[in-house]
């Protein structure tokens, strides 16, 4: 923890392993305050994993994690007050309508009784879904579910929001919806933004920095066209590609992604949940 | 996709989102509440949770009415007539309407075991856990919220035994020491199954379990039959069966047949605190 300024995410040396895989294997991380920080690499990088880490959800060692200063280890419930998770999987119960979905977190943050309504109100209209707050969220296509999810993770006013692939599923102007919200509360709150996306041209545009992981761990990092241009001068210093034409993010991706590592990438499990989520979107 | 549509009828009047730019809550986050207060405030947002589930679909109440009252109506009734088993002088089917109140809400407390493990299958548990809730807050939230649901249902029991004759006390302080008993014994069973589900992780499993765990507690009390009439080794489980201390205790509040009451409350209060901090220590199980 330094004195002036105090990180949103700091990991060192993060490392989790589910028996013999190592999901992620010794991560080094910081997201400044107030930015919106991509975490991009191919299935079964291990994004998920460091983000759970980090979220609390998976224990680490104290020393690993922190947010704005919090150890994760030590001070749980002081790092959960600022956070607010949407997680990979499309997640909201079924039996309850949008408003008592976003209710009850508002509830479990301990936001007031007397403000409580208008708050959740605020959080439905904030994505767009005052028409159907009273709907079960059962009857909610895969689109609106993840909007009520943004609402149920901005209703305690986050100072750091965790997206895992937020936009996974959704329709392009729904793509484009989804951030737009984000957006527009962060213009209000100045809050933090820790999203993972594999779609490169969203986080091309909206993300101030990306790091690029692979196997665990961190191979590149700097704003979309920093790592654009760096491409760009290897291959021109190697002779080789399209050295006329400026890389695309894509480009830096499949470069970090596609050395060596196809056969490894994401096992059943993660394309069987990957289906379920599609099938669910469409 | 986010301007402000057409008032509902029932929204706020400050509706303004976000995008607007008006005053908003969002901005702010809420103030965390003391420690002592966080529990009763995660147990009401369970029990709120429950009740609204309740109020969207009612078919489980009912279905779940009917096996209680074929209890009631079949077996109650013929061993009424059969007089096989000594109940000290009262009909078979007042002495078997605690019994069989105790049955139907430890049913619906076994179910919550399956329930965490579809929640956490669905994401929600994940999500939840990530908030600003103990894991021994979340849990003792859903067993207040499995009481709050055996409550509902043990009220429809009572009126089902009340319409079939059975003379039950209407006092409302003993009704009372019914509704704590019911809801202690549903916390009790509500974190057995948990505990379970944390040890098993799958709801196959579980379900295998449940199975194989309800009607041995249901059998092995004294529900059906009192324990003097039972084998030696069905008295040692039922003697360890925190479903007979319920049912004495019911039977006691009910009907005032002799009863252990401070046993039986100490009892479930024990075995209610217990569940809680087991069905605590494994729920990070489920989290993984
Ligand atoms: N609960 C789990 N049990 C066992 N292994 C797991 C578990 N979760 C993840 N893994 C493994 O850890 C590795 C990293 O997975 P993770 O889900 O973090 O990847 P990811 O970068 O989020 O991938 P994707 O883009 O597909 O979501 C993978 O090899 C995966 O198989
Ligand atoms: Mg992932």
């Amino acid at each position: 923890m330094t004195g002036d300024t105090v990180e949103a995410v700091s990991c060192t040396q993060l490392a989790y392993a589910f028996g013999e895989t190592r999901a992620v294997d010794g991560l080094d991380l910081s997201v400044r305050e107030g930015e919106v920080f991509g975490l991009l690499g191919p299935n079964g990088a291990g994004k998920t994993t460091a983000i759970r880490c980090i979220t609390t959800l998976l224990p680490v060692p104290s020393g690993m994690v922190r947010v704005f200063g919090h150890d994760t280890a030590r001070d749980r419930m002081a790092v959960r007050r600022l956070l607010g998770y949407v997680p990979q999987q499309l997640s909201a119960d079924s039996g309850l309508t949008g408003r008592e979905n976003v209710a009850l977190f508002a509830r479990v943050f301990d936001v007031a009784r007397r403000e409580r309504a208008a708050r959740v109100a605020q959080a439905l209209a904030a994505v767009g879904l005052t028409d159907a707050a009273d709907r079960l969220a059962g009857t909610y296509s895969g689109g609106m579910v993840r909007r009520l999810e943004l609402a149920q993770a901005l209703v305690s006013a986050p100072r750091l929001l965790i997206l895992d692939e937020p936009t996974i599923g959704l329709d392009p102007i729904a793509r484009t919806g989804v951030w737009e919200h984000i957006n527009a509360v962060r213009a209000a709150t100045g809050m933090t933004v820790l999203v993972t996306t594999h779609y490169m041209d969203e986080a091309d545009q909206y993300c101030d920095r990306v790091a690029l992981m692979a196997r665990g761990r961190i191979h590149s990092l700097g704003t979309p066209a920093e790592l654009r241009q760096g491409l760009g001068e290897r291959r021109r210093a190697a002779g080789t590609g399209a050295t006329d034409t400026l890389p695309t993010l894509e480009d830096v991706f499949r470069d970090v992604a596609g050395s060596g590592l196809d056969d490894q990438s994401g096992d059943f499990r993660d394309v069987r949940s990957t289906r379920r989520t599609a099938k669910r979107v469409g | 996709m986010s301007e402000a549509p057409a008032a509902p009828p029932s929204a706020s009047a400050d509706r303004a989102g976000l995008p607007g730019g008006a005053a908003s809550l969002l901005v702010r986050p809420p103030q965390p509440r003391a420690g002592w207060r966080l529990l009763p405030a995660r147990v009401a947002a369970m029990c709120a949770v429950e009740l609204q589930k309740l109020r969207h679909d009612r078919t489980e109440l009912y279905t779940r009415a009917v096996q209680p009252a074929l209890w009631l109506l079949i077996f109650g009734q013929t061993f009424t007539r059969i007089r096989a088993i000594p109940t000290g002088g009262i009909p078979y089917i007042d002495y078997l309407a605690p019994g069989i109140i105790a049955q139907s809400a430890m049913f619906i407390a076994i179910f919550y075991g399956i329930q965490i493990i579809w929640e956490r299958d669905a994401g929600i548990l994940n999500k939840l856990l990530v908030t600003p809730t103990p894991r021994s807050a979340l849990i003792t939230g859903k067993a207040f919220a499995a009481g709050l649901k055996s409550l509902v249902q043990a009220v429809v029991v009572i009126v089902i035994a009340a319409i079939l004759g059975v003379a039950l006390t209407w006092n409302p302080l003993k009704l009372l020491g019914v509704a704590v008993a019911v809801v202690l014994a549903a916390a009790f069973f509500s974190c057995l199954s948990m505990t379970i589900a944390g040890i098993v992780l799958s709801r196959d499993r579980l379900m295998g379990f449940g199975q194989a765990i309800t009607m041995p507690l249901f059998f092995g009390s004294n529900a059906l039959y009192p324990v003097s009439v039972m084998p030696g080794w069905l008295q040692a489980v039922s003697k360890v069966n925190p479903l007979s201390y319920q049912v004495d205790a019911l039977r006691g509040l009910l009907l005032g047949t002799p009863a252990h009451l401070a046993t039986d409350f100490a009892v479930l209060v024990v075995a209610a605190l217990l569940g809680i901090a087991a069905a605590s220590s494994l729920l990070g199980r489920l989290a993984r």
